[in-house]
């Protein structure tokens, strides 16, 4: 059955409050999710105080000061600080999104509480294994598949063709959008989850694609699609503002088209 | 924590390819449209009906289900109802029954339910609108 509490082992106990900063004059506080795979114990939540006037204002900002000021230890990904890499995806204040474009002032009440994305296996504090999410997105093939003589110079395509790619190829494949999905949480190892489906729709209504109808029979199961069942936790947590619930639905409805 | 369900050294790719689509799914989806329209549309004069059968004796429920529209409005919204009825509690069954055998066992009693209640939902309708 599906399981709605966390394994004993995974149950958060206690956690560490680290000093406040010395002289500083406005400080936020900010409580991490720690786990170490090394010392055998419980997942733990810290709490930080940083100082505001010492630190940029994005939430990764905090998390590199805390890094550089309090606790070395602790462990996060990060790459391009602006919203492109998807590196620093994690869960705050219960909401997935980027570290680096979500503003600490945007959580209004309280400690800014920072979560590694739900419902994976974590590596070390907010670094998730998204090993499977990897491999789904591999599993639908995103690349041009063609039989057609390649052309001397280039595959082309009309404008009104690329524009329906809109919405699809912003995707940066943070995972934000998949580990918000109650439907990837209890069937992760079979729903391809909403990131992999949005890349899908991608490659599907890609013009120069010749290979639309093997995608789609690649895609029509019970679990690799139909799990999603329009939650919408998806659209709402991309920090890129796309809808993949919509273009799960673009799926659907094609397989539908081509029955009747 | 770290996984602990990976065991098989199985790569993360073979392991979401598995056995492959099952190349189904978008007919349960589609009729389960067809028939959550067809209960919306049939919904008003299926609650219309059962008012009117308020209070009535057998022979009076004969009287009105003995009308062909009527018995017909009937039996298409227990075909519907019973049709969604069962896809959609598979679709609940496929989300949270993760043990193979149980997962089989419950969409094999859930087919049995629904066929049984629809049988069942029929024979009476036909019992009543015979005034037998």
């Amino acid at each position: 059955m599906a399981e709605f509490a966390l394994p004993k082992n995974s149950q958060i106990i206690g956690g560490k409050t680290w000093p406040k900063p010395a002289g500083a004059t406005e400080v936020r506080e900010f409580k991490v999710y720690r786990w170490n795979p090394d010392d055998g114990k419980n997942p733990s939540v810290d709490t930080y105080y940083i100082d505001v006037n010492d630190c940029g204002p994005m939430v990764l900002d905090g998390l590199i000061w805390i890094k550089n000021h309090i606790d070395p230890s602790l462990t996060f990904r990060r790459s391009c600080r602006e919203g492109v890499c998807g590196s620093c995806a994690m869960n705050i204040d219960g909401q997935n999104t980027l570290a680096c474009t979500k503003s600490m002032h945007e959580v209004k009440d309280g400690a800014v509480k920072i979560n590694p994305l739900p419902h994976q296996p974590v590596v070390k504090d907010l670094v998730p294994d998204l090993t499977n999410f990897y491999a789904q997105y591999a599993s639908i093939e995103p690349w041009l598949k063609t039989t057609s003589p390649t052309p001397q110079k280039e595959w082309r395509q009309s404008h009104e063709d690329r524009e329906k790619l809109d919405g699809l190829y912003e995707c940066i494949l943070c995972a934000c959008c998949s580990t918000s999905c109650p439907s990837y949480w209890w069937n992760s190892q079979r729903y391809l989850g909403p990131a992999a489906l949005l890349q899908a729709t991608r490659w599907v209504k890609d013009s120069r694609d010749e290979a639309t109808g093997e995608r789609l029979d690649n895609l029509e199961d019970p679990f690799r699609l139909y799990r999603c069942h329009t939650i919408m936790n998806c659209a709402k947590a991309c920090p890129k503002g796309l809808n993949p619930a919509e273009a799960i639905a673009e799926l659907k409805l094609k397989l539908v088209e081509r029955q009747i | 924590m770290s996984d602990t369900r990976a065991k098989s050294m199985r790569t993360p790719l073979g392991r979401v390819r598995n056995l492959g689509a099952a190349h189904s799914g978008t007919t349960d989806f589609w009729r389960q449209r067809i028939t959550a329209v067809a209960m919306t549309l049939l919904i008003i004069p299926v609650v219309a009906v059962v008012i009117m059968l308020l209070g009535r004796n057998q022979a009076g429920a004969a009287q009105i289900l003995g009308s062909l529209p009527i018995a017909m409005i009937m039996l298409l919204f227990i075909v519907a109802s019973c049709w969604h009825m069962k896809i959609g509690m598979q679709v609940v069954i496929e989300d949270y029954v993760h043990s193979e055998p149980l997962k089989l066992i419950a969409i094999m009693a859930n087919n049995f339910f629904a066929v049984t209640v629809a049988l069942a939902s029929i024979y009476a309708i036909f019992k009543l609108s015979s005034g037998v």
